[in-house]
């Protein structure tokens, strides 16, 4: 029988497909591409921070490549990362449909995202662009680089993120098979709905907040140039009523995915399924009511201020209720330590140093000094790189075998987690003591003092610079030549595992009917006592 | 006759296709009412801000003309929702009687428009930094005709892609392509041509009507 990857061939059978697992590996071959690119900026980034003053580019070009690094990272790789790329294959396979709702605004959304990557990155071959990814108006009106080219991309971006969001919800409410209720529903899917909401409701904000910066820029509308009596920091605050959410939309799916790695490879029932689930919904709530506490310093009022800082320690509470629960998952389980699971451990440790420093950014005082320092730098990346990022290797590695039909070496597999872990936190740890003792971000040169430290941080992107190249070359070798795989060979309960690997055209050989819930793992060697509760 | 309409293989049954379809629309309506949301939140802040500006230069803007759009509009919806009515129903000649009646109504709404334009450009009431009108003194009032011309013309762009999908649901109507099994374009198209007139209704008051 011909699996998806033979059922037709040709590049042309693969541009013009309509089978949401074809798409959603167009999306993960496009976004690796974005992510090398956006990766060889940070590795320049850090080349130029390696000394105090010039090392290997003036001031300008460094404005540039930070923003290039950056925009690229959030627009093209993190925020369609799981959803699009991971999410298109597995999302319809989980729910037991044949496809999703609407297979050809999927196609669609691809398309817009090219062009709007096309159209942003053809700044990189004019006059670039040097505004920082968040365009901070009034020096985004001003700028005589090509940033509108840079925000109309973001702008088209956008349409396919509200598009594929639109489809993943309308996929999960009419789709599901029979016997799939709400509360069987995989904590992949929920935290998917969950994402798709925030990208529905959050990024038609954005949309109208980068036209209204073009209009800025091309006719000089003024709402945002206090020169005509218009309002910069309103910039801010649009700009964050979606990009604090945004935030969400790259973390909420890397939960989704560790989620159904830890009670896999625990041979246990998630702890806490339904805290799960309502707390994915609970931090998509929280996250469009704490944009302000990115404005601490632009002159929002102390009692907003105060406000803003109460709201946003509550993210802490949804998010420790999943980082708890997984934790209590693994509790005398019987772990398995596959690749897909070691980067879950990677996630933990990770993710839960940014959470935490997250709160402590929260807390005005200390967010007052450590505002647009390193310190920011540091707790983002453990989110944004430690946290989504190893989701995203554990996610690849988890559903390998389901997209190629072959393993991926396990040796090799540590050799690379080993690398990124350790090159992860010898990259930013030090950024975390850098802020803390002053040094501001984005700048190109800094105080002889912060040398020492700047060299472990660039030496350290050197370590998780080879983690990924390794990764890239093994997993590519796996993918032409790697032993072939079983159906299910992690002995997974989620339905994307009951059908052959690769999967038909059609997903299943006959339609699935779904009796239990996904997560009744057992191990004949964990006594059932420790598998229900804890004692 | 109509053809009879096969539903895609992923649905069980055309009904569960009519009603993802349905859900997908009121989505997408979803995202169309935060996407003004934030222009209608900018008009609040500014209006907060200076509302005697706003005052002034809403004087500028004729009221005559604003009220017929008002009113072509609001027909246009009610012809709009003859046609579904007559699809379901399986009258075709009324449903293109209709359909040419909801385009024709959406491009009367473009004529008025393209006056009022072509007037404000006249005058110099232009946004931002090429407000050139001498009448008007207040500083601030370039602001106003930002959010004017922002405004009405995002709302004009969505006409202007009504009347292209009412234009396609002529064809495919012509053609006999839909009827009481199958008029979901029809019923959608319907659903976002009511958004677009919604807009506008709160758009008039705002900008016409504030003093």
């Amino acid at each position: 029988m011909h699996d998806y990857l033979t059922h037709t061939r040709g590049l042309r059978s693969w541009l013009t497909t309509l089978d949401h697992k074809r798409i959603g590996l167009m999306y993960l071959f496009t976004v690796l591409a974005f992510f090398l690119l956006g990766g060889v900026f940070a590795l320049l980034i850090r080349l130029e921070l390696f000394g105090p003053g010039r090392t290997i580019m003036d001031a300008a070009t460094y404005n540039k490549i930070f923003t290039y690094h950056g925009a690229i990272m959030v627009f093209m790789v993190i925020i369609p990362a799981i959803p699009a790329a991971i999410g298109n294959f597995i999302l319809p396979m989980m729910l037991g449909a044949k496809d999703v709702a609407f297979p050809r605004l999927n196609l669609a959304s691809y398309y817009i995202f090219i062009a709007g990557a096309l159209v942003a990155s053809s700044a990189l071959f004019l006059r670039g662009a040097d505004t920082g990814w968040t365009f901070y108006t009034p020096y985004s009106i001003r700028t005589n680089t090509t940033a509108t080219l840079v925000l109309a991309g973001a702008f088209i971006m956008g349409f396919s993120s509200i598009l594929t969001g639109l489809n993943f919800i309308i996929s999960i409410h009419k789709l599901r098979a029979p016997g799939l209720s709400w509360s069987r529903l995989p904590l992949f899917l929920w935290a998917l709905y969950a994402t798709s909401i925030i990208q529905v409701l959050a990024t038609p904000v954005l949309a109208i907040t980068l036209l209204l910066l073009v209009f800025e820029r091309l006719f000089r509308i003024g709402i945002f140039d206090p020169a005509i009596g218009g309002d910069p920091v309103l910039f801010q605050h649009f700009f964050w009523f979606y990009s604090h959410p945004a935030v969400y939309i790259m973390i909420l799916p890397a939960m989704g995915v560790i989620s159904e790695v830890i009670p896999v490879f625990s041979r246990k029932p998630i702890f806490g399924y339904k805290a799960i689930a309502y707390s994915s919904f609970g931090i998509a709530l929280v996250a469009f009511i704490v944009w302000g506490h990115h404005m601490f310093v632009s002159g929002q009022s102390e009692l907003a201020n105060f406000v803003f800082s109460l709201l946003t320690m509550f993210v802490a509470v949804p998010t420790g209720v999943k980082v708890f629960s997984w934790v209590a998952t693994m509790y005398r389980g019987r772990i398995r330590f596959n690749a897909p699971m070691l980067y879950a451990f990677g996630f933990l440790q990770l993710f839960t140093i940014g959470g935490l420093t997250g709160v402590f950014l929260a807390t005005l005082a200390i967010n007052v000094h450590v505002t647009d320092t390193y310190f920011v730098v540091a707790h983002f990346h453990y989110v944004m790189v430690g946290g989504a990022i190893m989701a995203l290797m554990a996610g690849l590695h988890y559903w390998f075998p389901k997209f190629w039909g072959r393993m991926y070496p396990e040796g090799p597999a540590r050799v690379s987690f080993a690398l990124l872990l350790a090159g992860f936190n010898l990259t930013f740890f030090p950024q975390f003591i850098l802020g803390s003792q002053g040094m501001p971000r984005r700048y190109w040169d800094y105080l002889p003092e912060y040398t020492m430290l700047n060299r472990v941080s660039t030496a350290g992107s050197w370590f998780l610079a080879a983690g990924f190249v390794y990764a890239a070359v093994y997993l590519w070798r796996a993918m032409r030549a790697g032993e072939p795989a079983p159906a299910n060979p992690w002995e997974a309960n989620t339905l994307e595992w009951q059908t052959a690997s690769p999967p038909p055209h059609d997903n299943f050989a006959t339609a699935p009917v779904v009796t239990d819930w996904p997560y009744e793992y057992r191990d004949p060697l964990v006594p059932a006592s420790a598998s229900r509760s804890l004692p | 006759m109509t053809t009879t309409h096969h539903h895609a293989h992923h649905f069980a049954s055309a009904n569960d296709e009519f009603e993802a379809a349905k859900q997908g629309m009121w989505v997408f309506l979803v995202t169309e009412v935060l996407m003004f949301g934030g222009l209608f939140v900018a008009y609040g802040i500014f209006r907060g801000l200076y509302p005697d500006m706003f005052h002034e230069a809403h004087k500028f803007l004729a009221v005559n003309m604003g009220a017929t759009n008002t009113l072509v509009l609001i027909l246009s919806s009610i012809t709009m929702v003859l046609a579904v009515t007559a699809t379901q129903r399986g009258r075709r000649d009324r449903a293109v009687l209709f359909l040419v009646l909801t385009f024709l109504l959406a491009g009367c709404f473009l004529v008025v428009k393209y006056f009022e334009y072509a007037h404000k450009f006249h005058e110099g009431l232009l946004p931002g930094g090429y407000f050139v009108n001498q009448e008007l003194k207040d500083p601030k009032a370039p602001l106003f005709f930002s959010l004017y011309f922002v405004m009405t013309g995002l709302h004009m762009v969505h006409v202007l892609v009504g009347m292209g999908l009412i234009a396609w649901l002529f064809r495919r109507t012509a053609r006999g392509e839909f009827g009481p099994q199958y008029y979901t374009p029809v019923e959608l198209v319907g659903f976002y041509w009511h958004f677009v007139d919604l807009v506008w209704i709160y758009l008039f008051p705002l900008l016409y009507l504030v003093g």
